[in-house]
């Protein structure tokens, strides 16, 4: 593989204000490195992130998007991520039943502590989905020009 | 049980218990029946029809009828009515103006059932309950009644009325149909034998939203699709992505509140099983919350509203079914 | 047509040592509807903040996007200046590109190329910003505590001294609670009516403080600062204005055997009673479901005898609204039922017995004037068992899984006082861990193994069997010497778990506040903030939150009322203005949103809508109470249409930033 055709995925990361935010921030904090693939949307709760901005973020040519939030029993507003946690397993169930690659999406619960984890979850997910390569059945099924 | 039906809806015009009917008359084909509003006696002679053709759900209908003035007479075949409770739960129909009458049913004929087994130009149908003769440009054919029904009548979830004001016939059972056969096969399916199934079938859609005007969970005021502000609006999907996009969303919109009726593939002109949608979302909130039915009553939360704090975690994608 | 100014912070060398701040504010510049780009080595420092002010003004900016660092650090420093400067707030937006950039990156183009899409993704986003207003909404200066035990009573007492009026709604005939039936109190010891009553007199002196005594909330409307309560009083038969306690009705009403729930049925009372002698208030009630009088009409001695003529049979029930700034839930807890544990043989022999009950054998205002005697044959026990955690920390799904808190250190003092007053008994308690991590706890624990002789065995009792010779016959196992044991006991008691108050529950529902799976009411932070309900204005006294010793609940009631007072003190609230909105025309008014809605923020209505064709309609749609919603979202994902919105996370702007990120 030649070095300037290296992939490199463009990866969305959800992020709960309360949590998982702060775990980012603190991953900063610490200096602890991940890929700038990674780009994070900060949202109130992950009960916020509704499927229509995964699969926006899919069309627009996304490679992996990955939500975090608060794990379950510490949400900020109590309940949000019980209600993210239905929707996503079905939304990405549903995206496996089409044949999406299941990989490309994750659900993480990342404490404001863990910074740590924010990290290795990047780093973890980012190597997962540059091994997957570029969305290739999302190109197809947008039709893209080669 | 046509006459029964006219009769009755006679006498409940007559005695003012309702100002309007709502039941099926013929189409633009003999077989093909449609949903249509009778005001008068003379109507109902004239034009209503209740037979094996009769597969239209009315009861999404019931929620523009059911503002209009005067109380109205909606005739439900046992699957329709959980598609009425659910609006009902939904707060989508104003239950007070509505007088519902169930009405048996052992299965509707299904043109592209018939279809499906190359009997084409077709010209006419009937059905003496037991076979159905069509007359076709090219001869008549006969076919067992249960084999010229649609999916979702041979494997009938339901034949219990779930809400009712007047019965005809007997109280019917749920009959737990195995209707997840095919979801299974998909789920067990290579992603790619998935991918290339599911592009094979919604690469085929025209957009002609026949899916979601018909379905009775799909009532919104104003479509998503249909909004500009909502930042996905499209009339027309400008590429296959926004075609699945579609589709995805509808599944989801209507996931836990889907009562599996089964419309949405019986109106698709192109044919796209679109209820295999619905139904691996019904198929999966099953096996991680619970046994849901949809519309089955009132009180029952539904599973996208609800969570138990040891739901399971979206990993268990990653275990269960479908191969890698 | 926007204008939007950029300011690229260098934080020292903290971004600018790894991203090209530079390159980011010259390429930022090229956004569409950026009118100024710049950078600075602090943005956060005064004459940072004044540059963002002079651009703001200079180039009648209608948005900022600062690069810099977290928004959890200085979103709200840098939207103080914006606002000084007369641009809403509102319309900041942050691009964090310390912590999420050039601290995790080390090579430079990369973290340049990062820091330049992070800011456009703030920049599309602050395109659909709106200016917010933070609303405001009145504070009703007055606090209602619900149920009148220790909880309750140091709750109202503290709000009440702080200068605020606080009414106290008691479903029983008086307030006191649960430790009224307590004897001494643990690790100290002092008796617990001599340290309750005095505050129970306080509450009923305390001009601030009015109780409602024999008395439900029945409705709850409204949000914080301005709830408005339904409260029942029951009829008590009795007009509590004229009655004075003097208890010769109690003493004349000839029906005389109604089991008192005072000592838990162990004795009687009559009809008319007064709970115990220290009652607040001190006023009679009649039982209607005793009283011959109110059953058939044939009696009427407590009337006669009264000499303040304030015997009413003809009472009925009244309902009064009252208007709350803030509403305190103090509960409580009860024992469990112990009708599941049919191996301890709790129905079966009357002397297997619960602790609480064990209380008021041992309590001088007991129905054995504090005397410990055999409730099946008056004799003094010899041998007793103290059975721990039945019912707790029970995974069989009999009981609770749960450890209740309280019952190892109650069964200490049990154990210690029995053999104090009793030296010649024998007393065994079985237990699985002993726990006393509370202060002087252990050291409490430890007198009664080593200074009184208790014995403590590990093990659990496996069977309480009666005998013919009126004796118990208790088999357990002790884990430590592995052997089976077999005691012949004249009294067991039981620790059974507690649980709370089956009032609770429904209380929960018309507070919309939220509840475990135990029906313990949930706290709004498990660290941070363990007083207060997420639902705002529901504040969290004492057992209803879970098992809690008195010290406990004590410190829990004057913390829950600090934070009352705190919201008292307040004349007006300012509400988060990043909450949710309904587009009444489109919503569906389907109710999934308020069913996912912690807060109870969702209301419905029908309202009328002139629509297109001319017609009126009368539709069902939802609308938010802004001073209710916390902003989380969840609304939004459940609403099929649309409808519900986020403002501040609206969902064109995260989209936008997708979007943007995407490109």
């Amino acid at each position: 593989m030649q070095v300037n055709n290296e992939f490199k995925p463009k990866i969305i990361a959800f992020c709960c204000n309360w949590c998982s935010y702060a775990g980012a921030d603190l991953a900063g904090t610490n200096r602890l490195n991940y890929p700038a693939d990674v780009k994070i949307i900060r949202v109130p709760c992950s009960c916020r992130i509704n499927p229509m901005f995964i699969l926006r973020a899919f069309q627009r040519g996304a490679d992996g998007v990955i939500l975090c939030g608060c794990h379950p029993g510490d949400c900020h507003y109590t309940s949000g991520n019980y209600f993210a946690r239905r929707r996503m397993t079905l939304l990405f169930s549903m995206l496996d039943y089409l044949g999406i690659e299941k990989e490309r999406t994750r659900v993480e619960w990342v404490s404001a502590a863990e910074g740590a984890k924010f990290a290795a979850t990047m780093n973890e997910f980012v190597e997962t989905v540059t091994k997957l390569g570029e969305n290739k059945r999302l190109e197809d099924l947008r039709c893209k020009e080669n | 049980m046509q006459r029964e039906l006219i009769e009755r809806a006679k006498q409940l015009l007559a005695d003012g218990t309702v100002s309007r009917v709502m039941g099926w008359k013929a189409g633009e084909f003999g077989y093909d029946m449609t949903p249509a509003v009778f005001a008068s006696s003379e109507e109902l002679e004239k034009d209503f029809r209740y037979d094996d053709f009769c597969e239209a759900n009315l009861s999404k209908y019931m929620i523009k009828e059911s503002r209009k003035e005067g109380k109205i007479l909606v005739f439900l075949k046992p699957c329709d009515t959980y598609s009425f409770n659910e609006l009902l739960k939904e707060h989508r129909i104003l239950r007070e103006n509505v007088y519902v009458i169930g009405v048996p049913c052992t299965g509707k004929v299904n043109a592209n059932a018939i279809r499906s087994r190359g009997i084409h130009g077709i010209t006419g149908m009937s059905c003496d309950g037991e076979t159905v003769t069509v007359s076709t440009l090219y001869g008549e054919e006969t076919v067992p009644k249960n084999e010229a029904m649609a999916e979702r009548c041979q494997n009938c979830k339901s034949k219990k009325h779930v809400i009712y004001d007047e019965l005809f016939g007997e109280e019917g059972e749920v009959t737990g149909a195995p209707r997840f056969r095919m979801v299974e096969k998909l789920e067990s399916m290579t992603p790619d034998q998935r991918f290339s199934f599911w592009r094979k079938e919604l690469s085929r859609c025209i957009r002609c939203n026949a899916c979601r005007n018909v379905c009775p969970a799909c009532s919104c005021e104003k479509c998503v699709f249909d909004n500009d502000a909502s930042g996905v609006a499209n009339k027309a999907a400008a590429d296959s992505f926004e075609e699945n996009m579609f589709h995805i969303i509808r599944a989801f919109h209507v996931a836990g509140r889907c009562t599996d009726c089964g419309e949405c593939s019986r109106v698709c002109p192109q044919n796209i099983p679109l209820h295999l949608l619905n139904r691996k979302f019904i198929k999966d909130i099953n096996e991680l919350y619970g046994e849901y039915q949809a519309g089955e009553d009132l009180e029952t939360k539904c599973p996208l509203t609800d969570y138990t704090k040891d739901d399971a975690e979206p990993s268990i994608i990653y275990q269960r079914g479908g191969n890698r | 047509m926007q204008k939007i100014g950029v300011f690229v912070c260098h934080c020292g060398t903290n971004i600018a040592g790894t991203v090209d701040v530079h390159a980011v504010a010259e390429a930022l510049k090229e956004e569409p509807g950026v009118v100024f780009s710049a950078d600075y080595p602090y943005m956060c420092s005064e004459a940072g903040q004044n540059m963002i002010k002079d651009a703001i003004r200079d180039y009648q900016l209608t948005g900022a996007v600062i690069c810099s660092c977290s928004p959890r650090m200085h979103e709200a420093t840098f939207r103080k200046a914006a606002t000084s400067a007369g641009l809403n707030p509102y319309l900041v937006e942050i691009a964090n590109i310390r912590e999420q950039c050039s601290w995790i990156h080390k090579d430079m183009p990369t973290a340049t190329e990062k820091a330049i899409i992070l800011g456009k993704a703030a920049i599309a986003k602050v395109h659909l910003n709106a200016p917010l207003t933070a609303g405001e909404s009145p504070v009703t200066k007055r606090a209602l505590v619900i149920r009148g035990g220790i909880a309750g009573i140091q709750t109202a007492l503290d709000i009440a001294e702080a200068g605020f009026p606080v009414d106290i709604v008691e479903k029983q005939p008086t307030i006191g609670g649960k430790m009224t039936q307590l004897d001494k109190t643990f690790p100290t010891l002092d008796c617990a009516a001599c340290i309750l009553t005095p505050k129970m007199v306080d509450c009923a002196q305390n001009e601030n403080i009015k109780i409602y005594s024999y008395s439900e909330v029945t409705d709850v409307k409204g949000f914080v600062g301005n709830f408005r309560v339904t409260i029942k009083r029951k009829a008590r038969y009795v007009d509590e204005t004229k009655c004075t306690g003097c208890g010769i009705c109690t003493e004349k009403c000839p029906m005389k055997k109604v089991p008192n729930e005072f000592n838990l049925g162990m004795n009687n009372r009559t009809a008319v009673y007064i709970p115990f002698a220290q009652a607040v208030p001190k006023v009679a009630t009649i039982d209607p479901e005793h009283c011959n009088m109110l059953k058939n009409g044939k009696c009427g001695v407590c009337a006669k005898v009264c000499t303040a003529g304030a015997i009413d049979y003809k009472q009925k029930d009244e309902f009064i609204e009252q208007e709350y700034g803030a509403i305190v839930v103090a509960t409580g807890y009860n024992p469990i039922k112990l009708d599941r544990y049919d191996e301890f043989a709790y129905s079966q022999s009357k002397d297997v017995i619960t602790s609480l009950e064990f209380e008021r054998l041992t309590n001088a205002a007991g129905p054995t004037s504090g005397q410990l005697l055999r409730p099946s044959d008056g004799k003094h026990p010899h041998t007793i068992v103290f059975v721990q955690c039945v019912g707790s920390r029970d995974t069989s799904g009999c009981g609770k899984e749960y450890c209740s808190k309280i019952c190892c250190m109650y069964t200490a003092k049990h154990a210690m006082l029995t053999r104090e007053k009793y030296p010649d008994t024998d007393v065994y308690v079985f237990y699985i861990d002993v726990r006393t991590p509370g202060k002087n706890f252990d050291e409490f624990y430890r007198r009664a193994v080593e200074e009184y002789g208790v014995h403590y065995i590990k093990g659990m009792v496996g069977k309480v069997a009666p005998r013919a010779d009126g004796t118990l016959l208790v088999q357990a196992s002790d884990l430590i010497s592995n052997e089976q044991l077999k005691i012949n006991a004249d009294l067991v008691v039981l620790a059974a778990a507690i649980e709370p108050d089956k009032t609770a529950r429904p209380l929960a529902t018309m507070l919309t506040a939220s509840m475990d799976t135990n029906d313990f009411f949930t706290e709004a932070h498990p660290k941070l903030r363990p007083v207060e309900s997420p639902t705002a204005g529901i504040f969290l006294s004492g057992t209803c939150q879970g098992p809690k010793d008195i010290p406990e609940t004590v410190s829990q009631a004057s913390a829950a009322a600090a934070k009352v007072i705190g919201l008292l003190v307040k004349d007006k609230l300012t509400c988060n203005p990043c909450v949710a909105h309904s587009d009444e025309w489109m919503c569906n008014g389907c109710s999934s949103c308020e069913k996912v809605c912690p807060y109870g923020a969702i209301t419905y209505s029908d309202k009328e809508f002139k629509m297109p064709d001319r017609t009126i309609a009368i539709r069902r749609v939802a609308s938010v109470n802004e001073a209710v919603c916390q902003g989380c979202g969840a609304c939004t994902v459940a609403c099929p249409s649309g409808a519900m919105d986020l403002k501040g996370f609206s969902n064109r702007q995260i989209m936008a930033e997708v979007d943007a990120i995407c490109k």
